[in-house]
């Protein structure tokens, strides 16, 4: 393209440089990166910060030799459905590989993000040997390591910044850890421990808080008693996101009245979570700083209405709220009066399996909500009954959702009232919706939803479905529609193999597809595989009955499913229950 | 899937051939398909109730995983096994919750000049409250025999209690559980007053 490389030679590298570094989004860089070879060129050079949503979509020497100067990389790992138990625990999502090429390539990595993966103590060993200057370390629902292994980071990062753990499961075997914090370390800002199941040595960590300046998020363990609380909030009155430990305890005044005084010395207060056993009596500590509060997680605490609508009506502020369904209507309905400002709500099951008296959340409180708060863009609902009608309502009220995720607990669970199924409800969020990124559904669906959802929702990213749908028409509207459809994630579903193969170009355009428990079987991924070279068909059986999938015929059920676009070709660290189809 | 469909429609009809442990005529436990019961307050169900109850939903069955006492999902519903974890049934958070923090209410007289505050989880039943109660408030009662015009032998007194829902009640009407879990506080009311409730009582 003669006339592209002239005008891209009118300005010196530099220029194109300075120019991209006001691009936000990565699709903006890659879009940038195709226009002429210059462009990538300086692109490639000038980019240092790389998200990679898919660990096998690319091998990690490839995207280290692309982008040299990266200073902060984000990569994600197993499946979503694997936070459900659905994916084997042995699937893969080992970090190594990229832990590896990282260090040979990118040595002045700052920022490293990894989100559900398996991390061993030994990559976090060579994460703090090989960054010289590694600032922000962020786990998010990984697993594999240890508290060895944060004592490998805490005694040779010396410039850490962040330590950012969060839902990990980590095994306990370095009680100490905290103390490999060298005395002269005083530059965390963020440390985030509150998965961490262990005892946690509070005089050492009151001696580390107390010697960073610039600590704005403390997360603690359920291990860190009440009493402690006190001392630690001593030390860093300039905490804006607190996490407690255990709030509870045996009542006494004197502690009740240091505890409200240490939290109201921490006059800058935003964010509260943790809470622990939370009882009625030593909430009312935290009050003097609800007015502040622009995020509370209560999601932790069994608390019952009455107690939870004292707080919450207090936290006139608040844009972002997670707690339990214990909250029941009567405190929807509350924070609806007093949350105008609400954006984000989450509401999670406590009794999941209906063990225990049925709870009074329907959806009156969803509906108050979305009537009340006209700010709301993002639900998590766990309700046990719902109503068209509710969700129509719900849609007109709140057109600004970009993310709407309600789960009724039954699996095929109609409208109450008039036994049909929910299709014209969640049909009118997505119509309604013009800004969806995100769907779940639950409850009784018909194909009619999925036209629906492929009709109208042009910027659903993500979409979750479970126990829906009659046949292969659902699934065909969902991949012939969507347009920005990145991640499908089915299970229990009467979808078969023909919406698959006559819609595989589509499934291209996506990160990836899940599905489990529904009617594929395997003649369609092995000619899905033949079709589609940039894709991995990955067919996960764990029963391992009978012949070995090589030699099973075509019309054997396929368990398990996951389908991505990969540049990588078939990944070499499968375990026995995964096939790789070619 | 399709039988999916036909396991709702027969849901109400289910229910009238159901095994069951519970007496012909109480309620059946709470299932999705019945009518909202927003705002009622349920008795605790016995545990009995728990395995019938399992055992007569249709649809656990349809998801392929083997039956058994209390069928569950793999995975469903979607909760991360973090937060899973985290949580016994409420019902038996809430009664640790009360153990551990005590169960206190204000207990007043009528006349006295303060009030006290008892913990009722201590007490094994009415005979013994109404023994602590008579304890606390022995300087109050001694004095006032001889000023009440009217009153015979002794003073008249009641205990009272205020339940959950704002109703004055007299102490002793239901079990005892029934009664710590909606006591709030606790009035001994005197004299005329108490004569003003027993004479309405027999009009």
């Amino acid at each position: 393209m003669v006339g592209g490389f002239r005008w891209a030679a009118m300005f010196p590298d530099e220029v194109w440089e300075h120019v991209f570094s006001f691009l936000p989004a990565d699709a903006d860089r890659n879009a940038a990166a195709l226009v002429c070879r210059a462009w990538y060129r300086i692109e490639r050079r000038s980019r240092w910060r790389v998200f990679v949503g898919n660990c096998y979509a690319v091998e990690p020497a490839a995207a280290v030799r692309r982008f040299p100067e990266v200073r902060a990389a984000a990569i994600k790992g197993k499946p979503h459905f694997a936070d459900f138990n659905l994916v084997p625990s042995d699937w893969g999502g080992g970090a190594e590989a990229w832990v590896e090429a990282m260090a040979e390539g990118w040595p002045h990595l700052e920022e490293l993000r990894l989100k559900r993966m398996v991390v061993s103590d030994d990559c976090l060993e060579l994460i703090a040997r090989c960054f010289k200057n590694f600032k922000v370390l962020s786990l998010v629902s990984c697993e594999g390591f240890s508290t060895a292994g944060l004592a490998a980071i805490a005694a040779n990062c010396r410039n850490l910044r962040e330590l950012d753990l969060h839902e990990n499961e980590v095994e306990d075997n370095c009680l100490h850890w905290m103390s490999h914090f060298p005395e002269s370390f005083a530059s965390l800002v963020t440390l985030n421990i509150a998965c961490l199941e262990g005892e946690v040595n509070v005089s050492v960590l009151e001696r580390l808080i107390g010697r960073c300046p610039n600590l704005k998020t403390l997360r603690l363990n359920h291990s860190v008693p009440l009493e402690r609380l006190v001392g630690l909030l001593h030390r860093v009155p300039q905490l804006v996101d607190l996490g407690t430990g255990k709030f509870a305890a045996q009542h006494h005044p004197e502690l009740f009245s240091k505890l409200e005084s240490a939290i109201a010395g921490c006059k800058n207060l935003k964010s509260l979570s943790g809470f622990w056993e939370a009882g009625p009596t030593y909430l009312p500590a935290i009050y003097s700083v609800c007015e502040g509060l622009t995020s509370l997680n209560l999601s932790y605490a069994t608390l019952q209405g009455p107690e939870l609508i004292k707080l919450i009506s207090r936290c006139k502020n608040l844009q972002r709220l997670w707690v339990m369904d214990l909250i029941e209507d009567d405190g929807l309905i509350a924070v609806a009066a007093s949350c105008k400002l609400l954006q984000e709500l989450r509401v999670f099951p406590s009794d999941p399996y209906g063990a225990a008296q049925p709870i009074s959340l329907t959806e009156h409180g969803l509906v108050a909500i979305s009537a009340g708060c006209p700010m709301l863009h993002s639900v998590l609902y766990f309700c046990r009954q719902m109503t068209n009608a509710a969700l129509l309502t719900v849609a007109k009220n709140c057109p600004n959702f970009t993310c709407f995720r309600l789960c009724i607990m039954e699996p095929h669970t109609p409208d109450y009232i008039t036994r049909q199924p929910l299709d014209a409800g969640f049909s009118a969020i997505v119509e309604s919706c013009k800004h969806l990124r995100r769907l779940s559904l639950s409850g009784l669906l018909t194909d009619l939803v999925f036209k629906s959802i492929g009709a109208s929702a042009n910027c659903l990213e993500m979409l979750s479905v479970a126990f829906a749908g009659d046949g292969d028409a659902g699934l065909h509207y969902i991949l012939s529609g969507c347009k920005n459809l990145r991640k499908l994630e089915i299970r229990d579903c009467p979808f078969g193999d023909k919406p698959l193969l006559d819609n595989a170009a589509k499934l291209e355009t996506m990160r990836s597809l899940w599905m489990s428990s529904c009617s594929v079987t395997l003649g369609a991924c092995r000619q899905l595989a033949r079709k589609m070279p940039l894709l991995n068909v990955e067919v996960i059986n764990e029963r391992k009955r009978g012949l070995p999938l090589e030699l099973q015929p075509d019309n054997c059920p396929v368990e398990k499913l996951y389908i991505y676009r990969t540049v990588a070709g078939p990944r070499s660290d499968t375990p026995s229950c995964v096939w790789i189809l070619r | 899937m399709e039988a999916a469909a036909s396991y709702v429609k027969d849901g109400d009809d289910l229910r009238d051939t159901e095994l069951r442990l519970g007496l012909p005529g109480t309620e059946a436990p709470e299932k999705p398909a019945a009518p909202s019961t927003r705002g009622s307050k349920r008795a605790l169900q016995e545990d009995g109730d728990m395995e019938s109850r399992a055992k007569s939903r249709p649809l656990e069955v349809d998801c392929g995983e083997a039956p058994a006492a209390k069928t569950q999902i793999v995975g469903w519903p979607p909760i991360r096994s973090y937060r899973r974890n985290s949580f016994p049934p409420r019902k038996v958070e809430a009664e640790a919750e009360a153990e551990a923090a005590g169960l206190y209410v204000k207990v007043s007289m009528d006349g006295a000049p303060y009030l006290r505050k008892i913990d009722l989880k201590v007490y094994k039943g009415y005979k013994e409250l109404r023994e602590a109660i008579d304890n606390m408030f022995k300087c109050f009662t001694q004095g006032e025999v001889s000023r009440k015009e009217g009153c015979s032998s002794g003073s008249e007194s009641a205990i009272t209690y205020e339940d959950k829902d704002g109703d004055l009640m007299l102490v002793g009407d239901v079990p005892w559980e029934m009664f710590i879990s909606s006591c709030r506080r606790l009035r001994i009311m005197k004299g005329c007053e108490v004569r003003g409730l027993r004479t309405r009582q027999y009009s």
